[in-house]
């Protein structure tokens, strides 16, 4: 059918159809450019963001880094005090929040890639872990509130930590699942035809070579975490006096600065300028180590 | 040892070899875990608000009043500033993924590619109270001084967006809420659709290529159909982002109780006012529990999105 049209149309020597093929092909060669300009400014544009970003962060936080900011605990406005209850606090809870949500994020990765598979429990699982992956992180630490802090008669760095841990476990199981059905069948095989016990393939041999995927998920989690603050509105709310008591209210970097940028004294929104510039960059550098490594593991 | 164990029985009885037991119970028991979770996080909510909706009933779903003195509360304001955020942030958004992802697959060289390709994937690693303090310190001020009084003496005269875009230019509202919005969920749909845009066979690609389609027709033609049903899916899960984003949007919202037609007016977002209210709420207030009847409300319809976001997207970025 369109053998006959085609040739039809590439006779030379017709001169009409020959003006109206180079119109269309302006049109089309026009069509293209204007789509191509808008898709670069598109990207000029994200760039600028990003830049405009990480410059004010710097503009306005590197002013205001001196020593005092990792020495001295926040105080009231105007008596000079610093960030240092904030960032141990978000070290203490990321890190909990991680090392509970590791291990259980990475068995049920496990049980998905190598048990479950895609039975009806391992899907729905999916199904679940994807869901809690982007779901509002609000609502956490308003779940964490109704069973950690109110059952408990207040607010407290261990329901922080719970928080965070259930942040942290979709992620990993995420890469855990990805990494572990990467796998060739030939490495499982080749232990299991030595007689190996299956949780000895896994742990010994699976886990092994997907080691760094896994940690890149975990990496990630924790640059994720790092930066969280609603879910610690309600959990270990914020506390401007030095405390790493697991049992009372603890301070951590991103609550802080939402309760100093929106306050009314400079030295405060300086001091929120500060923290967002450590916080960023802080996240941004795992993020990159996290890209880094499983670049190398491929 | 384990090797006698190999050599000498079967494998019903390796099977059941007690470390393999345990350890697929551990597995198991975990994922089990996981639907516990999310099933007592409904729950735990649900339950929360009980008192709210026994109080309001449904009309708490609508009902625009958020009286605390009065002790008379209802959804609607949030919802509507929940729903008008996110959907004016989409209609931003797309576009401007779709041009960062079809210049990432289908325009750059390569040598720029990657690093154009991390710096979308960091903006999209950046805390969301970063952005909420970049728009408030750095975009309220460009909207009120120069983008919104240019807005209104645009549109002034014109019936419909002469109230859209109306009234003092204070800078925070909606609609520097959904440009915010918009700057954070780019990053997302933009590395979804980059990778959806992969997925791509070369040889259909190159067959348009060869036949003397241009970039533009062999992304219209043969890109976008083919990957249409991912390509909704990611924005599904920009939708649902953006739908439950807190510190940004409260950073910039204004915190108003009442519905105004002008988008520079000041609102209110679910995620916003539970932020913004949780402290002044007492435990076992009615209050506290319409906060937690609005997060249940909130939950219902980002699970709703996610899913269908899910459903579309698995075929194709998995097995």
């Amino acid at each position: 059918m369109s053998a006959t049209t085609s040739t039809a149309r590439g006779i030379p020597g017709a001169r009409k159809d020959l003006t109206v093929a180079r119109a269309l092909g302006r049109r089309r060669h026009l069509t293209n450019t204007i789509v191509k300009v808008a898709c670069v400014a598109a990207t000029v544009l994200g760039m600028v963001l990003l830049a405009s970003i990480l410059l004010s962060l710097i503009w306005r936080g590197a002013a205001g880094i001196s020593l005092t900011v990792f020495t001295h605990t926040t105080k009231p406005p105007g008596s000079g005090g610093g960030l240092l209850n904030a960032i141990v606090g978000t070290l203490i809870q990321t890190v909990i929040g991680t090392a509970v949500g590791t291990p259980i994020g990475l068995m049920v990765g496990t049980y998905l890639a190598e048990y479950g598979r895609s039975s009806p429990l391992a899907n729905t699982v999916r199904f679940v872990s994807d869901i809690l992956l982007s779901a509002p992180s609000i609502l956490i630490g308003l779940f964490v509130y109704e069973i950690a802090v109110e059952p408990f008669g207040g607010f407290s760095g261990i329901a922080g930590c719970i928080a965070l841990a259930i942040i942290v476990i979709p992620i990993v199981v995420r890469t855990t699942e990805d990494m572990l059905s990467l796998i060739t069948p030939a490495l499982r095989e080749a232990a299991i035809g030595l007689g190996a016990p299956k949780y000895k393939v896994i742990v010994q041999i699976c886990y092994r070579s997907a080691m760094d995927g896994i940690v890149t998920g975990v990496l990630l989690a924790v640059a994720r975490i790092a930066g969280e603050t609603a879910p610690l509105l309600f959990t270990s709310l914020g506390n401007l006096n030095w405390s790493i008591s697991l049992g009372q209210p603890m301070a951590s970097l991103p609550v802080t600065i939402y309760q100093y940028a929106g306050s009314a004294f400079e030295d405060w929104v300086q001091l929120a300028w500060v923290g967002a510039l450590l916080i960023t960059f802080g996240v941004l550098a795992i993020n990159i180590a996290a890209r880094l490594l499983l670049r190398r593991g491929k | 040892m384990q090797q006698a164990v190999a050599l000498s029985g079967s494998p019903a009885t390796r099977r059941s070899s007690p470390g393999d037991a345990i350890f697929a119970g551990l597995a198991r028991a975990s994922g089990i875990l996981v639907l516990l979770l999310l099933g007592s996080l409904i729950l735990s909510l649900f339950i929360g608000g009980l008192p709210a909706f026994r109080q309001f009933g449904a009309s708490f779903l609508w009902s625009t009043t958020w009286d605390p003195v009065k002790e008379v509360f209802g959804a609607g304001v949030s919802v509507y500033g929940t729903v008008m955020t996110s959907i004016l942030a989409m209609v931003l958004a797309v576009p401007l993924a779709f041009g960062i992802a079809f210049f990432l697959t289908e325009l750059a060289p390569n040598w720029l590619r990657r690093p154009v390709g991390t710096a979308v994937e960091l903006l999209a690693a950046v805390p969301s109270i970063i952005y909420g303090m970049w728009g408030f310190f750095v975009i309220v001020p460009i909207m009120s001084q120069y983008v919104e009084p240019v807005l209104i003496d645009t549109f002034d005269g014109i019936p419909v967006l002469e109230d859209m875009f109306a009234g003092p230019p204070f800078g925070t509202g909606i609609f520097t809420a959904a440009l915010v919005l918009t700057v954070m969920v780019v990053p997302f749909i933009a590395a979804t659709m980059r990778d959806v845009f992969e997925t791509v066979p070369p040889v259909f690609k190159e067959s348009a290529y060869g036949v003397g389609c241009t970039t533009w027709e062999v992304m219209r033609s043969i890109v976008i159909p083919y990957t249409r049903v991912s390509v909704v899916g990611g924005i599904m899960l920009g939708f649902g982002r953006a739908l439950g984003e807190t510190m940004a949007v409260t950073f910039v919202i204004g915190n108003s109780d009442h519905i105004n037609a002008s988008l520079f007016s000041s609102g209110n977002t679910i995620a916003s006012i539970v932020a913004l209210e949780f402290p002044e709420s007492g435990t076992g207030s009615l209050k506290l529990s319409s906060l937690l009847a609005l997060g249940f409300i909130l939950f219902v319809i980002s699970f709703i999105v996610l899913a269908i976001s899910r459903t579309l997207l698995r075929p194709k970025l998995k097995v």
